[in-house]
């Protein structure tokens, strides 16, 4: 029978490593892809940093005190880490969404139905959205640049530390989308998807050192924010950076925030991976 | 030796639900099974628990000789899944979404290649092959999808209700395709609300109702448990009802049932077509003017009345109108793919 000598073409793998990593290239392979055809979802995930970085910049500026300074060219240079920090923890909502809709259009069945990785689809997602983030980071640096961002502000540093800095960023880019890759398995619809994946990232983005100096916080606040795991990332980038703003504190991820940084990352992509490709496994639509 | 697609006392229970309950299957090699039932039914649950997509609470399945619960992954390899939803992806063109299951399905790059593009020309797909297949009509989708399902050629495939939602001339273009499927040797498992779709493409059709199924059979099997065809009379002028109810008497295999205030007639008969000329010649000889004449064949709804006493209950609830507004989109998408 011809359909069994058809079925054959497809040889067993031998390395189910090697087959995840394909099978995660080809889902990654398709998601760039729709970006290409969908480029105003591109240009939107850029302009909305754009802005925070302009308004940041000229509203707040001039106003917001960092150490014992209010001049505004001090709160530019502090403030492009917490901006980048931001915006690549706001992936999330992406990779949020692009997984409800596949859930939605019935992809996912499809998929689950296929001989392929089990991970692959949720992995594949998440490396297409990193590759977005980065066009989105380096748009956002060029624009930081444009409006009087500058290395080294405050004390030297060199273009391996600057790379470091970018490193961690996309890293926490990364481990964020996992998160989104879990709310986009548990919601019913891509529009449920997209406010989930966001709403909880302002608390967490805010109540940290991004915007203000976490030194000047109510005790208890500032303890949330030092320990956030976003605020590890920027301090890290500020100190990778050269930027003014370095919040002198005794709490350990503030005192090691390039470990702290890596640390975190990693432990959320352990978790929520775990957590997401479990709940894809049994996802029902 | 069980068939391609066996299943036996599969149970899966959604809360209180109890969506299958003690459902068994066998569907001997190169033949087709019709799953016919209302919606809810436990037709797609079904389906989704023999593509591993779904965990039976209890039973056992075994597709292509292998067991579904305890090697999914090998059975993935020797299925195809055509879906109730056109599951492509809008944004990739046809070429690339066949291309990119056939890779999942772990060919290699160029002959997944190679064997999109074959599919494209079966499916008569090729001149759109380059388009995203956002821009396809509800038709062409579901024939992507169903290329889609059979990149491998897998010697098993399962369709839930694949004509669902398409206009009559696609449903027509896509019962050739599938038929030609089975003519290769394919072992399918079909869902379906309608009892003409499982008549036409079906060797074998399992009712189901309430997670069980209720009868199983050839359609010519249910018919004849149903009462088979009928023929309806529609008589212009109310005096001459008792004269028609006389003629078809004359022909009828049952009683003849009347309905005063529609002026219609309506008799249990055997013989087809011919029969029916012979009615409307006799009519015509003894004087009797008609609005209107058929042979009615049973419906789901008559099947089901035969066998459960209710009618399927799909169409007492808004299910019905979802399925109208799907028929009217389809319509339009028609349109489109004619109007190109």
């Amino acid at each position: 029978m011809s359909a069994t000598t058809d079925a054959a073409r497809t040889a067993a793998p031998t390395n189910p490593l090697g087959q995840s990593v394909r099978d995660s290239l080809v889902i990654a392979r398709r998601n760039l892809i729709r970006m290409t055809r969908i480029p105003e979802m591109v240009l939107f995930g850029v302009i909305q940093p754009v802005m925070f970085v302009v308004l940041f910049t000229y509203v707040f500026g001039g106003s917001m005190k960092i150490g014992n300074t209010t001049d505004p060219d001090v709160y530019k240079n502090f403030l492009m880490a917490g901006i980048f920090a931001q915006t690549v923890t706001f992936a999330t909502a992406g990779s949020a969404a692009g997984i409800a809709d596949d859930m939605q259009k019935g992809l996912v069945d499809r998929f689950r139905s296929l001989p392929m990785a089990r991970g692959a689809v949720l992995t594949g997602r998440t490396v297409a959205d990193l590759v977005q983030t980065a066009i989105t980071l380096l748009v956002l640096a060029i624009v930081a640049l444009i409006v009087g961002w500058r290395t080294g502000s405050a004390e030297p540093t060199n273009l391996g530390q600057i790379l470091a800095g970018f490193a961690l960023l996309l890293l926490l880019g990364y481990a964020f989308t996992w998160i989104g890759a879990l709310i986009g398995l548990s919601v019913r619809t891509p529009e449920a998807a997209t406010s989930g994946g966001i709403i909880w990232l302002f608390p967490v983005t805010f109540v940290s050192n991004a915007f203000v100096d976490s030194s000047q916080m109510t005790p208890w606040l500032r303890h949330i924010a030092e320990w956030n795991p976003f605020s590890a990332t920027v301090q890290a980038c500020r100190e990778l950076f050269g930027n003014a703003g370095v919040a002198q504190s005794d709490a350990w991820p503030m005192q090691h925030p390039v470990w702290a940084s890596v640390i975190w990352s990693v432990l959320i992509i352990a978790v929520f991976r775990t957590l997401a490709v479990r709940k894809y496994r049994s996802a029902a639509t | 030796m069980p068939g391609a697609i066996y299943a036996e006392g599969l149970v899966k229970t959604f809360g209180d639900v109890r969506a299958l309950d003690g459902v068994d299957l066998d569907v001997p090699e190169g033949t087709v099974l019709g799953l016919l039932g209302p919606n809810g039914a436990g037709k797609t649950t079904a389906v989704r628990c023999l593509t591993t997509l779904l965990r039976p609470d209890s039973g056992k399945a075994v597709v292509a000789g292998i067991d579904v619960l305890r090697q999914p992954n090998e059975v993935r390899r020797s299925i195809g899944l055509s879906g109730q939803f056109a599951a492509v992806d809008e944004y990739l063109t046809g070429r690339e979404n066949l291309q990119m299951v056939g890779q999942l399905y772990q060919m290699k790059a160029k002959a997944a290649k190679a064997r999109a593009g074959e599919l494209l020309e079966q499916f008569h797909l090729a001149d759109a092959a380059d388009r995203p297949t956002k821009t396809y009509s509800g038709g062409m989708r579901r024939r992507l999808d169903l290329a889609a399902a059979l990149v491998v050629s897998p010697p098993v495939m399962f369709m839930d209700e694949p004509t669902t939602g398409l206009d009559p001339r696609n449903r027509q273009e896509l019962w050739e395709v599938i038929k030609q499927l089975v003519a290769g040797g394919t072992t399918l498992l079909l869902t379906t609300q309608y009892l003409e779709e499982a008549d036409h493409l079906a060797h074998d059709i399992a009712v189901v109702d309430h997670g069980r199924v209720i009868a199983r059979g050839t359609s010519d099997q249910l018919k004849a448990r149903t009462g088979g065809e009928r023929v309806e009379v529609v008589v212009h002028e109310r005096e001459h009802m008792a004269t028609a109810a006389e003629v078809l008497g004359g022909f009828g295999k049952g009683s003849t049932t009347v309905e005063e205030h529609t002026r219609k007639l309506t008799v249990p008969v055997t013989g087809g077509a011919k029969l029916l000329a012979e009615v409307i010649r006799e009519l015509d000889t003894r004087g009797i003017e008609i609005d209107d004449i058929g042979l009615r064949r049973p419906t789901l709804d008559d099947v089901f009345l035969s066998l459960t006493g209710h009618v399927a209950e799909a169409k007492e609830n808004g299910l019905a109108a979802d399925a109208g507004r799907e028929d009217e989109d389809a319509g339009h998408q028609a349109k489109k793919e004619t109007a190109k």
